[in-house]
């Protein structure tokens, strides 16, 4: 399977080899992504297997409660449940029958593995097994790891939708399928354009509704919407898909490239391509203007997060003119990123892994203009006289598409507006 | 098991960062996985702290575990003292790191550090809560610290009046405040202020902005103060047992718990009452006038604060706090009085008791919801999770506990404690409810255009076209209940800020009644009927 996606040989010649770095690491773990899945999927139900901690993250990072009535919970491990496996499988039976009583909308119920389950080797696969008899036509229950010992922020979302794999049906038919979670408006926009360029059946991973899971097989040709489901993508592949190799939806060029593969895939001649897709490119750069004024020349500096930081930088620095000092990213999946990679100008310095110290002393002698990072440290940095950005911000937003493209530019632009328009002399 | 959809309390590490984080020359090695590095953004994001708290995590991946993870237990302890220096490390694990039994305090021990005290932290997750981790860390770290001061057993206790043969004021020490506490950093300030209007001065604030060597300055002070219990009631007893320092419990939230406050410092002191802290003949003390909260409560303007219903939930010292000012210093009604932390339930229970309530002990918050909406309040005084349990029922609410939201730190001065909280807490509580005066005046004009909805021009443009209706989607229409065309034509003219209200009582009501249909005549009769 590894040989269906390929890398472009001669991609990254001109990219000096990346820092590998091992220590402290400042990314959330993949329980986190819980917090974007759960408003894709409002009839699924989260429910994290794990301590306090796993609570305590999961609210922190959500914003303080920014949710009346959340669709994810944890099962808190007390000492008892430590003191027997029996026990701890029990408990979660009951407390799973007590959670599908209080919400009877619930059609999905992802168990999602932490940390201490993992360690305790607390077997949710077969918990899961044993709740979808208990529950069966009522509810369907699955499992994946969000655990900060195997997973990085966003790749939770590669797990959950791994996750749904087995359940998608089979299918010959040929058609367009998007994974990874994007804004509903996002989608219906990108859909409509798929459309417009003669790509009539188009569906999407994870679905609005998680019972109305799309199929795939052999007629399936698989687009990436995000660049974190290597996972996923290999899955998929395995049950027939074809991967069509793309740099991301971010940014004018990226966008386009990434519809104009997929058009291409389907055999839509470029001259169509180039009718619908062009005058958007050049709407698109008009409205990406303003923004590429207040950052180019200025230097960035991505600390690894969200695996998002190698398309970013790619946009952000060949769309708004900004100069790269270190992109740095949780994990390379030189293969997924091939595309990306090729587009980064040469020289951009990768470092895969952290070590937050050392690497925050780079930030401090190289002085960026903007640190892009995650939310522990973006007020220390501020607070030293750099502009940040949240990496967070940009799995909430709708930042997918020729037409986003300027507002993602105004998320990065907005932190140095900011500073210049505050003075207090 | 236990389901949790939100949780009052971190884990017990969160705790110990909250100790670690509060002070200066304190460094913290967590061993623990990548992401509980979480944590650091309760201080940097709530707090808006200007720089990571002093935490080393060991971030341990799966691919470790096969391998030596003691060994990187050991590596990080080493770069973190090479690269902090502290004058104090505390090493300890977090939940999942608990189950490997690495035991980074034993190893740390074995390092070699010379001088470098360290503190082996021992916090059991599954079984402890964040303020039980913060008590404990305070205890062990401050233990460790004056183990070389310890008194001899049988040694005689230290004269809490000994600063007058000494020549000098006394001092107290202020024990436990702490970062992410409830306004903590103004309180201290306040308090400070207040001791010394009486001619007291503050030796140690800890572990608020204290280095190792401040803890170790602690038996110098003739009092220790116990601010916040959750936080300091372990150390101020160890201190009371070991060095025989005599302790004020009172916690001075409101007027007459600061009046008590600072007539139990003056007793321990064996300072003479100044006259302005005696009762009058009216029971009014003078010092009182220092707040203006008695003054407004006593207003014409507060008559319409009488007998509201509140209902309190928060940590113990809070919650207990906000009852008695409420009941007593505020006229209103307390028909809930409850508390998450379990360690201070006795407390809880006996201040419930005096208000003739059971208090709710409980650390879920759809629990304490349904007891919200049981009780049907016209206040709620809690903490962010109530908040949202109270914009769900519609009504009013103010936070008076941890845990906090980025908007209850604020950038003004804002204290609880001492005269000025009492005033911060009259506004702050008060604003939520709708002013008396313009109560009255609504209900006088309420056939004014002005009050016809939508029409609330002094809102602007931003006025919403429908307000709201403050009921919640489970109210119990579906349950057979209907309202008549001439009983819904009643309730349109009732105001709309308190229609929701009297929807919901009017409701209730028939459903006692065994009404199917709601007209105009069972609306009066419901008012008639919940008028007191």
């Amino acid at each position: 399977m590894a040989s269906s996606i390929a890398t472009r040989a001669s991609a990254e010649t001109d990219l000096p080899p990346p820092l590998k770095e091992s220590g402290q690491r400042e990314v959330f773990c993949g329980l986190t992504s819980i917090v974007w899945l759960h408003r894709r999927m409002p009839d699924a139900f989260f429910l994290v297997v794990g301590s306090r901690t796993c609570a305590h993250l999961i609210q922190s990072a959500a914003g303080v409660m920014i949710f009346a009535e959340p669709r994810f919970g944890t099962a808190i491990l007390g000492e008892r449940d430590l003191a027997g496996l029996a026990d701890a499988n029990e408990e979660l039976d009951r407390l799973v029958a007590q959670l599908l009583e209080r919400r009877p909308e619930i059609r999905t119920l992802f168990l999602v593995g932490s940390c201490p389950s993992e360690v305790i080797k607390l077997d949710l696969a077969k918990a899961a097994e044993r709740l979808n008899q208990q529950h069966a036509g009522r509810v369907m229950v699955l499992n994946y790891s969000g655990s900060g010992i195997e997973t990085t922020f966003t790749q939770g979302e590669d797990g959950a939708l791994q996750a749904l794999i087995p359940l998608m049906p089979s299918s010959d038919q040929v058609q367009l399928l998007i994974a990874g979670t994007l804004a509903d408006a996002v989608e219906d926009r990108l859909i409509g354009l798929f459309h417009k360029l003669g790509i009539e059946r188009v569906a999407s991973l994870p679905p609005r509704r998680s019972t109305e899971l799309p199929a795939v097989g052999p007629g399936t040709k698989l687009l990436l919407a995000q660049p974190f489901l290597s996972g996923t993508a290999r899955a998929l592949i395995d049950r027939g898909a074809e991967l069509i190799r793309a740099p991301y939806p971010f940014g004018v060029e990226g966008s386009r490239d990434w519809m104009a593969a997929a058009a291409s895939a389907f055999g839509v001649a470029p001259a169509r391509v180039a009718e619908v897709l062009d005058p958007l490119v050049e709407r698109g750069q008009r409205a990406l203007a303003p923004m590429r004024e207040t950052l180019a020349g200025k230097r960035l500096f991505l600390l690894p997060d969200s695996q998002l930081e190698i398309p970013l930088a790619r946009f952000l620095s060949r769309e708004c003119g900004m100069e790269l000092v270190e992109v740095g990213t949780p994990y390379l999946d030189r293969q997924l990123m091939a595309e990306e990679l090729a587009l980064l100008p040469s020289g951009t310095q990768l470092s895969e892994g952290q070590h937050v110290e050392n690497q925050l002393q780079r930030v401090r002698q190289q002085r960026p203009d903007l640190v892009v990072c995650g939310l522990g440290l973006a007020n220390p940095l501020e607070a030293e006289g750099m502009a940040t950005k949240w990496s967070i911000e940009l799995v909430f937003s709708p930042i997918h598409g020729i037409d986003q493209a300027a507002d993602l530019a105004e998320l990065f632009a907005r932190p140095l507006r900011r500073r210049h328009a505050l003075s207090f002399a | 098991m236990e389901l949790t959809l939100w949780t009052y309390e971190g884990p017990p590490h969160v705790g110990a960062m909250r100790i670690a984080a509060s002070m200066e020359g304190v460094h913290y090695v967590l061993h623990a996985p990548q992401g509980d590095t979480y944590a650091d953004l309760l201080f940097t994001m709530i707090e808006r702290r200007d720089r990571r708290p002093p935490v080393t995590y060991t971030t341990f991946q799966a691919r470790d575990l096969g391998g030596d993870t003691a060994e990187l237990v050991k590596r990080s302890i080493a770069d973190a003292v090479e690269r902090f220096q502290p004058e104090a490390l505390l090493v300890g694990e977090s939940c999942t790191a608990e189950l490997i039994q690495d035991q980074p305090g034993a190893l740390a021990a074995g390092m070699g550090f010379g001088d470098l005290p360290i503190v082996n932290l021992e916090l059991p997750a599954y079984s402890k809560k964040e303020n039980w981790g913060a008590a404990e860390t305070f205890y062990q770290l401050v233990r460790n610290l004056l183990k070389p001061q310890l008194p001899a057993p049988g040694s005689p206790k230290p004269d809490p009046a000994r600063w007058r043969s000494e020549g000098r004021r006394p001092r107290v020490n202020l024990l436990g405040p702490s970062l992410l506490g409830f306004r903590c950093r103004d309180d201290v300030r306040e308090i400070t202020q207040l001791l010394a209007s009486y001619g007291m001065d503050v030796a140690v604030v800890a572990p608020l902005g204290a280095r190792p060597s401040d803890l170790m300055r602690i038996p110098t002070a003739d009092a220790n103060v116990c601010l916040y219990p959750e936080v300091a009631g372990t150390l101020c007893s160890w201190l009371e047992r070991q060095f025989g320092m005599v302790c004020a419990r009172t916690v001075p939230i409101g007027i007459g718990a600061t009046v008590a406050f600072l007539r139990e410092l003056h007793g321990l002191l064996e300072l003479e009452l100044p006259a302005e802290l005696q009762p009058g003949a009216d029971g009014v003390c003078e010092a009182e006038r220092r707040s203006r909260l008695p003054w407004y409560s006593r207003s014409v303007d507060s008559t319409y604060l009488t007998g509201k219903r509140v209902f309190v939930f928060g940590d113990a010292t809070h919650a207990i706090a906000a009852a008695r000012i409420a009941s007593r210093e505020l006229g209103f009604e307390v028909v809930g009085l409850g508390t998450y932390s379990r360690e201070l339930a006795r407390e809880v229970r006996a201040a419930a008791q005096e208000l003739g309530l059971e208090a709710l002990i409980s650390d879920d918050y759809l629990t304490v919801e349904a007891a919200i909406a049981e009780a049907a309040p016209e206040l709620v005084l809690g903490t962010q999770m109530e908040r949202h349990s109270a914009k769900r029922l519609g009504i009013p609410c103010a936070v008076i506990s941890t845990p906090l939201h980025v908007q209850d730190v604020p950038a003004r001065y804002a204290p609880q404690m001492g005269w000025e909280g009492a005033n911060v807490i009259f506004d702050s509580w008060v604003h939520p409810l709708m002013m008396g005066l313009e109560e009255h005046l609504i209900g006088m004009f309420r056939h004014d255009f002005e009050f016809v909805d939508g029409h609330r021009s002094h809102l602007g443009d931003g006025a919403p076209a429908a307000p709201a209706p403050a009921i919640s989607a489970d109210t119990p229409v579906a349950l057979g209940l209907q309202w008549s065309a001439e009983g819904e034509a009643e309730l349109a003219k009732i105001p709309f800020f308190v229609r929701g209200k009297v929807r919901k009582n009017t409701e209730a009501f028939a459903r006692e009644r065994g009404l199917a249909v709601i007209d105009s005549e069972a609306l009066y009769e419901a008012k008639a009927h919940f008028s007191r």
